[in-house]
């Protein structure tokens, strides 16, 4: 790393709002994007029935999947923003395992998606291996 | 497959963002415009084309299975690129990541084992109500 630890360095809460806005973003993205996807059904079949430009076309029109991509570039946008302030080790693990818990919460209250205790026990797991892995 | 196919292109995807983002200047938030010419950075360009396979992947597997299935099964990813630098670039993991290799398999292992979709009331009707509720109010307008 060529970066040498100057002025430029964020203070914690400027990190903290940094990484606080990707997860929030990417979170709402997610979800919104995944309300998309079940209301459309599932592709494989809609591209059996109507070809390949069908199913793009399907995803493609569904305004719940526009208001998703919006929050996904939001926190594309948030995360490049972050990336060009702090050391990759803080900003990948951190955003990487937070969404991965985040998410769970919001499909089980938004998503109404049945979380049982398999699947916490592997997003925590996943969460916890992911900040290992990407730190 | 499809899944598979997810877990390659976002660590392929992702290191070629790093790459290119570590060789920008500092952007500052009074300068929102230079984050827009950051798009076009080469190594940009070739992490984005990756990232629109991922994400494309992503959303069929997203078209039948549950969000909470996918994401910690997309988060094999991680081992896999792990993986990949230990026997391709033969660099050394520590121990801390061995461990995260180990955690990410044995909760994607979980996941795996169960049901992929929540069960909902009607069968024959892939679509649930709470889901499509929003958009058919957005058509009646």
């Amino acid at each position: 790393m060529t970066i040498p630890f100057s002025a430029s360095q964020p203070g914690f809460w400027a990190a903290t709002a940094m990484i606080a806005a990707i997860v929030l973003t990417s979170t709402a993205g997610e979800v919104l994007t995944a309300a998309a996807m079940k209301s459309i059904g599932d592709l494989d079949e809609i591209r059996a029935r109507s070809g390949l430009m069908g199913a793009i076309r399907a995803v493609l029109t569904s305004p719940l999947f526009f208001t998703g991509i919006v929050f996904l570039a939001l926190a594309f946008f948030s995360l490049l923003l972050a990336l060009n302030h702090m050391a990759l080790s803080l900003v990948a693990p951190a955003s990487a395992s937070l969404t991965l818990v985040t998410n769970a919460i919001a499909a089980k209250l938004f998503l109404k998606e049945n979380v049982d205790r398999r699947r916490w026990a592997s997003a925590v797991l996943v969460c916890v291996g992911v900040y290992f892995l990407a730190h | 497959m499809i899944l598979g196919l997810v877990s390659v292109c976002t660590p392929l995807g992702d290191s070629c963002l790093r790459r290119g983002m570590a060789r920008i200047p500092p952007i500052s938030l009074t300068h929102p415009a230079s984050l827009i010419t950051a798009v076009f950075t080469p190594w940009i360009v070739l992490g984005i084309a990756l990232l629109i396979g991922y994400f494309a992947s992503y959303l069929t597997a997203l078209s039948w299975a549950d969000l909470t299935f996918v994401m910690p099964a997309a988060g094999l990813g991680n081992v896999i690129l792990a993986l990949l630098s230990r026997f391709w670039l033969h660099e050394a993991i520590s121990l801390e990541r061995w461990a995260g290799i180990v955690l990410v398999t044995i909760g994607v292992g979980f996941v795996a084992q169960g049901p992929s979709l929540t069960e909902r009331p009607t069968a024959e009707a892939p679509v649930p109500a709470e889901v499509q509720q929003p958009l058919l109010e957005e058509q009646a307008q």
